[in-house]
């Protein structure tokens, strides 16, 4: 094997692959080959480094040097200048927003300044496909020292002490979620990896399993000692072609390294993962109806209890984890209980990842410590609000969470004071909104989804979600009364509290949280007739200010209904009865003497 | 490859895959101690690049982890190319000139490993500074 002076990191996750970065390992390799440097330097194809915003991502070692940005064109300058001559190329360099200043290291940079990694430790740092690259970094160390030195009780015991709790929303602690199945007296239980990633702009599982695939198959197999069950499951999305990809080569690897299959490493244990792919239905995502969709049936939700712990695949003792959760398994085993449990609040430990997304400028993922704020989130790493507008709320939790309002941006991130506030941790989805999002019709938009999604097993999730739906699209249209606000509220606790699944009961959730903190804008649409964003298109109208026109007819003729009206060099005239408000005036007047009222 | 039959088997191929990613663990470690090659013109010229794959065999050769060889550009020195700067995290650098392959294996022995520094060889030294 050759000893290379110099890797070059190529960000290989789902995002900067769409932005060429194949092509930039291609380009690289041939570069390097011209210059007669292959064979001292080595192109790597990484996971996710989470700084989205600026991918694609290629991070230069031992030089610590973070490229941003990287077009395959590139490629040839990096290899003249860095790889050849030492010199850094500066254009490429991250640079400060805020001062302009160059930061070439990523540990100087703000987003990853306040991060934890631990879950995502070896996203960006090893190649996926290579399961000697995860060993050379303790990896399978953890089910090593769990089959050579502790027993199944003692397994369980390190992960209730940890303080581990489900990753994927609900933050059930999975020490005691092993621990119902390890009592299971039962012939055969399986283990279930949920990577039904179903929230809109949740992305951070995928992200794992595209980048350390291996972390989560060893933290399965060491579920299935833990708890007795000798046959893992990973129910995964099949719109997540890569992520399957590097799944199917890690379980094949491992199985080739002895490390799944018959008698791992001399051991009596004997454990083998097979994958279930999903066909993108959100309430698979929820545990029992990810189990009927498993064994073949429609995906809806079962009666809980039982749970699945006690019978759940086939009746079966079934623990199902989430893809984050077991990421976090094996540093725990390795590290210890009590290391883990000195990051985060009392009640959540260790960290959580976000995938920050919407009108911020940092896009990205990002893994904190519980217990950090809000606005350390939006402003430190996400880097604050786009193009300089006004931070309006941040949604949080996906269609099962809630919006939170600027006056809740210093709470701390754990799972009880965002439920508190009316959100939910949820899988981790972060959206920030600005002064142009309409509350209201974010509510709509999310309620559309859950409508959408709902399996229709449940009266209440099938019917009440259609009539929230119903009553918000009245409101946005204009024709919304006071009274509308109350019939939200009780239908919205009724569908809650009468639901048979998850998804049912937190889908009014974003419903709830805006009309309890940005209730003046549902009131603007009501009494006012008017939509404060400007969004709802029923209430807004395009006006022409007589004093600014300048009479240069652009509006007139690029109207699709020709519905502005007025002679050369004088005021021109919008027809507010034939006007569909598609705003292409507004948007195209030179003078900027249209406005939307 | 042969299935691992054992923890040993295990903690064996870990220590032989070590030096896979270590390169990667040590770059972004704050206190790591970075060898600093003259890649410019003048340095490849001189023979830069034989220098600075000893440098990395011999540190494999001892063993020593922590350490990042890093390319850089011309330090202007072009007379006494190669040029080696050995920068501890607490110390000032130090400059070496004229740094063929026998004098980077000295480098390694003496310098990294001895602590002693080769003053018939050092062409520069900075302010204690990071």
């Amino acid at each position: 094997m050759n000893r290379y002076r110099m890797h070059l990191m190529v960000c290989g996750g789902t995002g900067c692959r769409s932005s060429q970065s194949v092509q930039i390992v291609e380009n690289l390799n041939q570069e390097l080959k011209k210059a007669g440097m292959d064979q001292e330097v080595q192109v790597v194809t990484t996971g996710c480094f989470g700084f989205c915003e600026k991918g694609p991502i290629v991070k230069i070692y031992p030089d610590n040097i973070f490229y941003v940005e990287v077009k395959p064109t590139d490629a040839a300058e990096i290899v003249a200048e860095h790889v050849v001559k030492g010199r850094t190329v500066q254009r490429l360099v991250y640079k400060d927003p805020a001062g302009g200043k160059q930061i070439p290291a990523s540990t100087d940079m703000p987003f990853y300044g306040q991060q934890i990694r631990i879950a995502l430790r070896n996203c960006g740092l090893i190649d996926p496909e290579n399961i000697d690259e995860y060993i050379s970094v303790d990896g399978y160390q953890a089910l090593g020292k769990a089959l050579s030195t502790m027993t199944q009780q003692q397994v369980v015991d390190t992960l209730k002490k940890s303080g581990l709790r489900g990753r994927g929303g609900a933050g059930f602690p999975t020490g005691l979620k092993w621990q119902a199945a390890l009592k299971q007296k039962s012939d055969k239980k399986y283990i279930v990896c949920n990577a039904d990633e179903g929230d809109p702009g949740a992305f951070m599982d995928r992200s794992v399993l595209e980048g350390d695939p291996h972390s989560v198959i060893e933290a399965m197999a060491i579920a299935g000692y833990a708890t007795g069950a000798d046959e893992g499951i990973v129910y995964v999305r099949a719109e997540y072609p890569l992520a399957v990809k590097r799944l199917k080569i890690a379980i094949a690897q491992a199985e080739e390294y002895g490390l799944l299959g018959k008698e791992i490493l001399g051991s009596k244990f004997s454990f083998r993962i097979r994958l279930s792919l999903g066909a993108g239905a959100f309430v698979c995502g929820e545990e029992t109806a990810l189990l009927n969709s498993v064994e073949g049936s429609r995906g809806e939700p079962r009666m809980k209890p039982p749970f699945p712990a006690e019978k759940g695949l086939f009746g079966k003792p079934t623990i199902i984890n989430n893809v984050e959760t077991f990421a976090n398994v094996c540093p725990i085993l390795l590290n210890g209980p009590e290391w883990f449990a000195s990051i985060g609040t009392e009640k959540s430990k260790g960290t959580k990842v976000f995938a920050l997304s919407g009108k911020i400028n940092n896009v990205g993922l990002a893994e904190v410590p519980m217990g950090i704020t809000l606005r350390e989130i939006v402003e430190n790493i996400g880097g604050g609000v786009r193009d300089g507008r006004t931070f309006k709320a941040v949604q949080i939790g996906g269609p099962s969470g809630g919006c939170l309002p600027k006056s809740l941006l210093d709470i701390p991130i754990d799972y009880e004071s965002l439920s508190a506030a009316g959100a939910m941790m949820g899988s981790g989805g972060m959206i920030v909104m600005d002064d142009t999002d309409c509350m209201v019709n974010i509510a709509k938009y999310y309620l559309d989804f859950t409508v959408d999604e709902s399996c229709g097993k449940c009266t209440p999730c099938r019917v009440g979600n259609k009539r929230l739906f119903e009553i918000l699209e009245r409101i946005t249209d204009g024709k919304g009364t006071m009274k509308d606000l109350d019939d939200l509220e009780v239908l919205g606790g009724t569908i809650r509290d009468a639901s048979l699944c998850q998804l049912g009961q937190t889908a009014p959730n974003p419903v709830l949280s805006t009309l309890k903190h940005f209730r003046d804008e549902y009131i603007a649409h009501i009494v006012d007739k008017r939509c404060p964003s400007g969004v709802c298109q029923n209430l807004i109208h395009y006006v022409v200010v007589a004093d600014k026109c300048i009479g240069c007819t652009v509006c007139a003729r690029n109207c699709p209904v020709s519905c502005i009206s007025g002679e050369r060099k004088t005021a021109h005239v919008i027809d507010q009865e034939r006007c569909t408000k598609c705003g292409v005036c507004f948007s195209k007047c030179p003078v900027d003497a249209i406005v939307k009222e | 490859m042969a299935k691992l039959k054992s923890m040993e088997e295990l903690a064996k191929l870990r220590d032989d895959m070590k030096n896979r990613t270590e390169m990667r663990v040590t770059g972004t470690n704050p206190d790591r101690i970075v060898l600093s090659v003259g890649m410019a013109t003048c340095g490849i010229a001189a023979g830069g690049r034989d220098t600075m794959k000893t440098l990395v065999e011999e540190l494999e050769k001892h063993g020593i982890n922590n350490v990042s060889v890093v390319a850089t550009g011309c330090l202007g020195y072009c007379y006494a190319e190669p040029v080696v700067e050995v920068r501890f995290p607490d110390k000032g650098p130090i400059l070496y000139g004229d740094v063929d392959v026998k004098r980077a294996r000295e480098i390694v022995d003496q310098h990294l490993v001895k602590g002693i520094l080769l003053d018939h060889a050092i062409i520069g030294k900075g302010a204690g500074r990071r």
